[in-house]
């Protein structure tokens, strides 16, 4: 999987005073496999970015390559067969009114086609249960349970599962450990280091923890007002201090 | 005797269009207003087409594709259109009356001495008000066992999950605004075949038969909701259903206390605030167990 960014612009508000640049001609390739942590201040553009490749957000100039493909004038419905996305509020992530074992089962079938045919509930019964027992905060013991009466950790837990029940081809991370305690959070960090690596999945993931930054991935990328000022790969990355990448912050 | 078996005959077709507009108000969180011009246009494409000379049970089927029309109607303009739902089916409604009058050619139209599903041979040798259950029963049944098929199915699944969180339904690659159009036509489908059902059993269509539908349909989802509680979705569908009965026994009740029919509007609007503040009454009186007690011991 190659993910090629051309000369992203985005402009908001156009045309009114309060007419705004947030990207400005963005070049970003990803290699196969990449796990890119992206960090930058408050309105650098980072989620303007993932929405932008997720397709929520229309660039207003360049072009985005998914595989050679272009992918640009597709919609997020149509991409989410591709990206796969976890977002920072848990309540964004889950449907709250299905039980765990449904969300899962909707997870199964992102971007596929869903007809009149049954959903086969009990038929992924035990693969979620395999699946969810190897997470942390006891899930498995809550299939049947509906995800508005779980805990913040323990949804988010399962938006996680759910973004890569079918292995995206691009998995995008909005801070999706944000909202979390710390305990919590480190978990779902390790969790998500684990599969993403284990399964070789190309992944970017937003940080506001520089520490977190430099810990995971091999490849960190600095946003400043809409640049990318610092694009640090393999050995330049395990070089980097939480120093270095402050200077970057500075305007 | 004759009241209550006229009531829960009623209370059975009524339960048609609460069962519809559960797919709208409760799955999909839309307050749609289009019922209000839904539920008079199946009944006047049902009226009128009988008085036609069509048979009734294809005047029926007719209700309800009228209905599936302008659930679509309501659907594009607030998917395709981006208006409000709310505007969205005000205007259907609004314009839908006008329709109706023609359709109907004036304001009212009698079926009597026509044939309807209710004047079948098989159902006339019944006593009083027992052709009306038995239709509203069959009707009833299928329309609640066909949806909990569908909302069983793949595409039913994708339905809820737009109802419930419409931003993870898209980034699982589910067509929202298709899932929005299709609950709409379900929802006002079910609403038109209510309308001409419950056209057939009075003998007549009026424009005017619209207002205060969407009172009626709602207290009868609520009070089902407050009698059960926490149900699993099949048998929530029931309970709308004997929700909609237990609501048409509330009104006879109040009515025996001496109200005239012309109080029945703001019975129902009084009715239904209450069955909407009951739960802030519930923690003060233990209204749930009370009611709870009154259903276990007939």
């Amino acid at each position: 999987m190659t993910l090629e960014l051309k000369n992203i612009t985005t402009v908001v508000n156009q045309g009114t005073p309060e007419e705004k640049t947030i990207l400005k001609q963005i070049n970003l390739k990803l290699q196969d496999g990449d796990f890119v942590t992206l960090l930058g201040t408050n309105g650098a553009g980072k989620s303007t970015l993932l929405n932008v490749i997720n397709g929520s957000l229309k660039p207003s100039s360049g072009q985005i390559l998914l595989d050679g493909t272009d992918i640009t004038n597709l919609s997020e419905v149509k991409r989410a067969k591709d990206i796969a996305q976890v977002f920072q509020d848990p309540k964004l992530g889950t449907a709250p009114r299905m039980t765990v074992a449904e969300n899962l089962l909707l997870a199964t079938k992102r971007g596929l086609r869903r007809s009149l045919k049954m959903r086969g509930l009990e038929k992924h019964l035990a693969e979620f249960k395999e699946k969810t027992a190897q997470l942390p905060n006891g899930l498995s013991k809550h299939l049947q349970t509906f995800v508005g009466n779980l805990s913040g950790g323990q949804r988010q837990t399962l938006s996680f599962l759910m973004a890569t029940i079918r292995r995206p081809k691009l998995l995008l991370l909005d801070e999706h450990t944000a909202a979390l305690d710390p305990k919590t959070s480190q978990n779902l960090l390790a969790l998500t280091n684990d599969v993403v690596s284990r399964e070789k999945i190309t992944c970017i993931m937003i940080t506001h923890q520089l520490s977190d930054a430099l810990k995971y991935g091999n490849r960190t990328i600095i946003l400043n007002s809409g640049k990318i000022v610092l694009d640090a790969y393999g050995e330049e990355k395990k070089q980097l201090t939480e120093e270095k990448i402050l200077e970057f912050f500075t305007n | 005797m004759n009241l209550i078996t006229s009531t829960i005959g009623q209370g059975l077709l009524w339960g048609i269009l609460a069962l519809g507009l559960y797919l709208s108000f409760r799955i999909l969180n839309f307050p749609d207003m289009t019922v209000e011009g839904t539920f008079p246009f199946g009944a006047a494409v049902c009226a009128s087409s009988i008085a036609r000379g069509a048979d009734p049970l294809l005047a029926t089927l007719l209700a309800l594709l009228a209905g599936m029309l302008t659930g679509l109607i309501t659907g594009l303009l607030y998917t395709k259109g981006k208006i409000p739902i709310l505007l969205a089916g005000i205007l259907t409604m609004t314009g839908i009356y006008s329709i109706n009058l023609r359709i109907l050619g004036k304001a009212n139209l009698g079926l009597l001495n026509r044939p309807t599903l209710l004047s079948n041979r098989l159902l006339q040798n019944l006593p009083t008000n027992f052709p009306t259950i038995v239709v509203g029963l069959i009707f009833a049944t299928i329309v609640v066992f066909l949806l909990a098929i569908f909302l069983n199915t793949e595409l039913g699944q994708a339905f809820i999950a737009t109802g419930d969180n419409e931003k993870m339904a898209q980034s699982l690659g589910i067509n929202t605004d298709r899932m929005k159009i299709l609950g709409l036509m379900l929802s006002n489908g079910l609403i038109g075949l209510a309308g001409g059902l419950l056209a057939q059993n009075g003998g007549y269509a009026d424009v005017n038969m619209g207002i205060g539908t969407m009172v009626i349909g709602l207290a009868a989802i609520i009070i089902g909701e407050v009698v059960y509680g926490d149900l699993s979705l099949t048998a929530r569908l029931v309970a709308v259903v004997v929700g909609s009965i237990l609501y048409r026994l509330v009104l006879l009740l109040v009515l025996q206390l001496g109200f005239s029919t012309n109080d029945f509007k703001l019975l129902s609007a009084i009715i239904l605030a209450i069955c909407l503040m009951l739960p802030l009454l519930q923690k003060k009186f233990r209204v749930k167990q009370l009611l709870q007690k009154g259903i276990q011991k007939p």
